[in-house]
C-alpha cells in the first residue's frame, strides 16, 4: 500500500497527545512557521500538565511580534491561557515589551509555571542532537553565566565550554509550507527556524501545511526535511 | 538620560548609531540588534557593502518592507517585515547559529544593561523583572569575532551603566572590544577601559564623572570622529 501520512482533520492530528507530555512548538515567534491549527486543536483537545518547548512561550499577543496589523495572535499563549502548560522550555519567554506581560509571565509570576531559559543557539543545537542521536557536546556559550550553573565543563583551546545534552519530546507540531504523502516536507522564508530541527527530534512529528500534495509533486532537489521525520500532515486547505 | 552635572548635550541615538557605523569594513557579516544597534544599517559609510545575517534564518537581507506589504515568512530577529533581495539565503535556527557559534560574523552590535571594565556585558536580565530573554545573546556575544555595545552611558535612574564589575547577570565575559555610548567610545581590552573619543562639550573629568568603572585616557583622544 503506498505511504499515505495524511490526516484530514486537526482534532484527529493531536488526539492522542496524552497529559504530562513533552511538546516543541516550531517558529520562531511570529506568525510565520507557527502551527496556529494545531494549537487550536489542542486547546480544544484539552491535554494538560505539558511542557512545551519552543523559541518563545508566546509573544505575540503583547507586541505584534512577527504579525500583520490588525490580525489577532494566536500562539502558545493560548495553551497557557487555558491552563494546560506546566513547564516551558525557551530562549524569549517574555515580551519584549516590561510593562506589557504576554500569559505566560502572568502565570510565571503566579507561580504556576515553571521556567528553564536556553540560550536560543544552544536550544536549536540540543534539538538537533536530540535529533541525530547525540547525547551530549560543548559549547562556550553560558560558560561562566548563571545558564550554566551546575552544569559540567571542560576547557578546549584556552575556552570554557560548558556540557549540553541532546534535547526530544514526545511530539513536535511543526509549520511547513507544502507536504507530500510520504512526508517530505517544503518550508518559506525564515519559516524554517525552529522547525526543522524539531522536526527530527520528536517521536511523532505532526507538520501542519498549507497544502498537501501527491507524492513525486515535490522535487526532490527542493525537499527540505526529508519524510522520515515526519509522522503525519495536515493540511490548512482541506480542514477549514 | 541627561545628569545635572552634564557640562553639554548628550548626543541622539541616531549619531551613536553613525559612529558605530564607521566601525564596519566592506564586506563585513553584521548581526545587529535589537534597538539602537538596528539603527546603525542606517548610516553605513559610502563604499562599503555588508552581509547582514539575522538569527531569524536569513543572510543578506535587505531593508524592512513598506507598511502593509509584509510577508509572514520573512522576518528579522526582532519580528519585523523585511523586503525581498537579490542574494538573500534562508535556513533554520540550527544553521543560523551555527553559523554565529562558528566565527563566521564578523561584527555584531548589542544594546546592553551593564558593560564591566574588562568587558563582559550582562544584556539579557533585568532583576527587577524577575524572568528575562536570553533570546540569541549569549551566542552572538560569545561567537561573533567583534563585539560593540551600542547603549546610552546612565540608565533611566541615573547608574552608570559601564561598571568596574556587573552586578545584573552576565550574558557573556571579557566579549566587549569597543563601547559606544551617547557621550563616550572606549576600546576595552583584558586590561581595562580606554577612553578614546568623547562627544563635543564633554572632557574626560566629565565622562568620570557619570562612568562607575575606572579607565585610561588615549593620548591621542578625540572628538566623536563621524565622517
Amino acid at each position: 500500500m503506498p505511504i499515505d501520512k495524511s490526516v484530514s482533520t486537526f482534532e484527529e492530528a493531536v488526539s492522542d497527545i496524552p497529559d504530562g507530555a513533552s511538546i516543541m512548538i516550531g517558529g520562531f515567534g511570529g506568525a510565520g512557521g507557527m502551527p496556529h491549527r494545531l494549537m487550536l486543536a489542542l486547546v480544544a483537545q484539552g491535554a494538560r500538565e505539558l511542557t512545551i518547548i519552543g523559541n518563545t512561550a508566546g509573544i505575540a499577543a503583547p507586541t505584534g511580534f512577527g504579525w500583520p496589523e490588525g490580525e489577532t495572535p494566536i500562539d502558545h499563549a493560548i495553551l497557557i491561557e487555558n491552563g494546560q502548560v506546566a513547564k516551558v522550555i525557551a530562549s524569549f519567554p517574555v515580551s519584549g515589551s516590561v510593562s506589557r506581560q504576554n500569559a505566560f509571565e502572568q502565570a510565571f509570576n503566579r507561580g504556576e509555571i515553571e521556567l528553564e531559559v536556553v540560550p536560543q543557539g544552544t536550544l536549536a543545537e540540543r534539538i538537533r542532537a536530540g535529533g541525530a542521536g547525540i547525547p551530549a557536546f560543548y559549547t562556550p556559550t553560558a560558560a561562566g553565566t548563571d545558564l550554566a550553573k551546575g552544569q559540567e565543563s571542560r576547557v578546549f583551546d584556552g575556552r570554557e565550554s560548558v556540557l549540553e545534552l541532546g534535547m526530544r519530546a514526545d511530539f513536535a507540531l511543526i509549520r511547513a509550507h507544502k507536504a507530500d504523502r510520504v512526508g517530505n516536507l517544503i518550508y518559506s522564508g525564515t519559516s524554517r527556524s525552529f522547525n526543522m530541527p524539531m522536526a527530527t527530534a520528536a517521536d511523532v512529528t505532526i507538520a501542519e501545511v498549507d497544502e498537501i500534495v501527491e507524492t513525486g509533486d515535490i522535487d526532490p532537489e527542493r525537499v527540505n526535511t526529508p519524510g522520515i521525520y515526519v509522522n503525519r500532515v495536515v493540511a490548512r486547505a482541506t480542514d477549514r | 538620560m541627561s545628569m545635572p552635572q552634564d557640562p553639554a548635550p548628550r548626543l541622539e541615538r541616531d549619531i551613536l548609531a553613525m559612529r558605530v557605523a564607521r566601525e564596519f569594513n566592506d564586506g563585513d557579516v553584521v548581526n545587529l540588534g535589537i534597538g539602537i544597534p538596528t539603527l546603525c544599517s542606517d548610516f553605513v559609510p559610502p563604499g562599503v557593502q555588508l552581509l547582514y545575517h539575522s538569527e531569524s534564518g536569513v543572510l543578506n537581507c535587505g531593508p524592512l518592507a513598506a507598511d502593509g506589504q509584509g510577508n509572514v515568512d520573512l522576518i528579522n530577529a526582532g519580528g519585523q517585515f523585511l523586503e525581498p533581495v537579490p542574494g538573500m539565503s534562508f535556513f533554520d535556527s540550527a544553521e543560523a547559529f551555527a553559523m554565529i557559534r562558528g566565527g563566521h560574523i564578523d561584527v555584531t552590535v548589542l544594546g546592553s544593561l551593564q558593560v564591566s571594565a574588562t568587558g563582559d556585558m550582562a544584556n539579557w536580565f533585568l532583576p527587577s523583572r524577575g524572568v528575562g530573554n536570553v533570546g540569541g545573546a549569549m551566542d552572538l556575544a560569545g561567537g561573533a569575532k567583534k563585539v560593540i555595545a551600542a547603549m546610552e552611558h546612565n540608565d533611566r535612574t541615573g547608574a552608570s551603566k559601564i561598571v568596574q564589575e556587573c552586578s545584573y547577570p552576565l550574558t557573556s565575559q571579557g566579549c566587549v572590544s569597543l563601547i559606544v555610548t551617547d557621550i563616550a567610545v572606549f576600546n576595552v581590552d583584558e586590561n581595562g577601559l580606554e577612553l578614546i573619543e568623547v562627544a563635543p562639550g564633554w572632557a574626560p573629568e566629565n565622562i568620570s564623572a557619570v562612568t562607575d568603572a575606572q579607565f585610561e585616557v588615549a593620548h591621542d583622544i578625540k572628538e566623536f570622529e563621524l565622517l
